[in-house]
């Protein structure tokens, strides 16, 4: 019996796992091969010579690395913020709200990002929905809010709320109620109960949203060229251009290995902490 | 200890704000997509549905929202197969090297997808594969495979196994049970992840901009539109991908509705 069911484990687990070897892993190694061939060089074949790496080092691309980390960072900091009073009344305190928040977050992701930068643009821009309005209403007007670093940020935190919202609101729910309780009944003060009972009980669901937060805002594109103009140059900015208008595959995968490295770190040392069975709900047996 | 009302006022009023911070873009776009001059400004001066018109009479919106179409049908069902399967492995059964495989499923999704597209791209390349809309169909999968297989781990985990071991006690060979007691039992699980895999094909973009070659999806199009030559119909476009989003889920949630009533009359 509990042979035959290994057996299905296996079987069932394969498809996925063919796919994922065939268009997840493959890619990312002929990336890796890529990234050490010399410039501009569309075979695998060449004498592998790691000059990419050394045009990144020289070349302005840190900049462009620096940038992505540092807009990826600060809009998980603030999406942190912004979210853990909502997620918190979410898990803990609303009813029915709760159900209308979440549809109303998940049918948002399902417009295509661009659509919703889009509308961003067309409501901060000059003579946009906001500053139309208010130079209509009140006869003074601004110069329209865009093309700055703060609302790429903006941006992002738009974009990735949801990623940050639900795994804080999964990990608060796992705050037992008592726990957080008995603290109070021992004499703690709401900052005790935060930082000592409720933060570390959340972890995981911390873990996970800050995680994916920062990941997906690292490697991100629309935000920076919609929003942004070209006030800021961001990593998957180079990477697109080295691969199509720059035709030069070895320099655009060395940055994606940069990237690729920098996420994977990040991720792994994440995931690992985590234990994902608790997050999705299973019953402990 | 009990939030006080206060409290509860204050949380419910930033509940509604982080909603309005939501759509308040897509309201822009709706009403720039109504608005009758060629370049928008606030107030709008006069309203008009002729981009509607016109977006109706276009041959490339057609060919837009055929090639989006065909592209997030056929992720659906391949996606809905792959996450049953896949989800078994995830949730259902104890095997060696389930945890492992729970985080190998995680990867895609922690993974950012423009670089993804780009390396689908030469990985394509080097197999001497034309990009197509078929070949943004993979690219697709290996993004939202991994989803469903999560959206159905979840049904997946409540499951109670000795169901599968009472049909089998009474003879019931392997493929009769997953018919008859796993698939059953997963299927709603099954049904809201076809829904999510069809709602984020339609609507993705940073993976089909690199892997689709010369056809175009609605939002690539959208993209290109917004980046260089802008088009009037840019809003009006993207109110109709949305609008499909919309009735998608409108009539998932109405089917959900009338299963339900019917079940409910049969008791």
């Amino acid at each position: 019996m509990d042979r035959l069911n290994k057996r299905i484990a296996y079987l069932s687990a394969a498809p996925i796992l063919i796919l994922l070897l065939v268009f997840f892993v493959a890619p990312l190694l002929v990336i890796g091969i890529y990234s050490i061939m010399p410039q501009k060089s569309f075979s695998l074949l060449a004498m592998p010579d790691f000059s990419s790496y050394s045009v990144i080092f020289v070349e302005g691309y840190l900049k462009s690395l620096f940038w992505s980390l540092v807009l990826a960072f600060s809009s998980t900091v603030i999406l942190f913020l912004l979210c853990w009073p909502l997620a918190y009344a979410m898990a803990k305190i609303f009813n029915r709200f709760t159900l209308i928040i979440t549809i109303a977050v998940v049918v948002s992701l399902f417009v295509s990002e661009n659509i919703r930068l889009f509308g961003w643009l067309l409501t901060l821009m000059k003579g946009g929905l906001i500053e139309g309005l208010l130079r209509h209403y009140t006869g003074n007007g601004f110069e329209g809010a865009l093309y700055n670093v703060p609302i790429i940020i903006f941006g992002l935190v738009y974009v990735y709320f949801p990623f940050m919202l639900f795994p804080l609101m999964q990990g608060i729910a796992m705050i037992a109620e008592d726990t957080r309780q008995a603290a109070f009944d021992l004499g703690a003060t709401r900052w005790q109960v935060l930082r000592e009972i409720e933060l570390p009980l959340a972890a995981p669901g911390i873990v996970v949203g800050t995680l994916l937060s920062f990941v997906l805002a690292a490697g991100a594109l629309a935000e920076s060229k919609l929003l942004g103009g070209q006030t800021v140059i961001v990593l998957a900015d180079d990477i697109e251009t080295a691969f199509t208008y720059g035709q030069n595959w070895p320099l655009g995968s060395a940055l994606s290995m940069l990237l690729i490295m920098i996420i994977a770190t990040i991720a792994v040392f994440g995931i690992s902490r985590v234990d994902i069975d608790t997050i999705m709900g299973r019953k402990r047996s | 200890m009990k939030p006080s009302y206060s409290t509860k006022i204050v949380l419910f009023a930033y509940g509604i704000l982080a909603i309005i911070f939501l759509y308040l873009p897509l309201l822009s776009v709706s009403f720039a997509s109504i608005s009758r001059a060629r370049y928008l400004t606030f107030p709008i001066k006069a309203y008009s549905f002729k981009w509607y018109t016109k977006a109706f009479e276009s041959d490339t919106v057609t060919d837009l929202v055929i090639i989006s179409l065909k592209v997030a049908s056929i992720v659906t069902i391949v996606s809905m197969v792959l996450g049953f399967f896949g989800a078994l492995a995830f949730a259902r059964y104890n095997w060696r090297f389930r945890h492992l495989f729970q985080k190998v499923i995680l990867l895609p999704i922690f993974f950012p997808q423009a670089v993804l597209g780009l390396a689908l791209l030469i990985w394509f390349n080097s197999l001497g594969v034309i990009p197509t809309w078929k070949t943004a169909i993979i690219s697709h999968l290996v993004w939202i495979s991994p989803i469903t297989t999560l959206i159905i781990a979840i049904r997946a985990y409540s499951f109670d196994s000795s169901l599968e071991e009472a049909a089998r006690d009474m003879g019931a060979s392997t493929f009769t049970i997953f018919r008859e007691v796993t698939l059953p039992l997963l299927m709603p699980g099954v049904i809201s992840a076809g829904l999510f895999s069809f709602l984020l094909s339609w609507g993705n973009f940073p993976l089909s901009l690199f892997t689709t070659g010369a056809d175009l999806t609605m939002p690539e199009w959208l993209y290109a539109k917004m980046i260089s030559g802008y088009s009037p119909l840019v809003p009006t476009v993207g109110m109709l991908s949305i609008s499909v989003s919309l009735f998608v889920i409108v009539f998932a949630f109405a089917v959900a509705h009338l299963v339900r009533m019917i079940k409910q009359a049969r008791i």
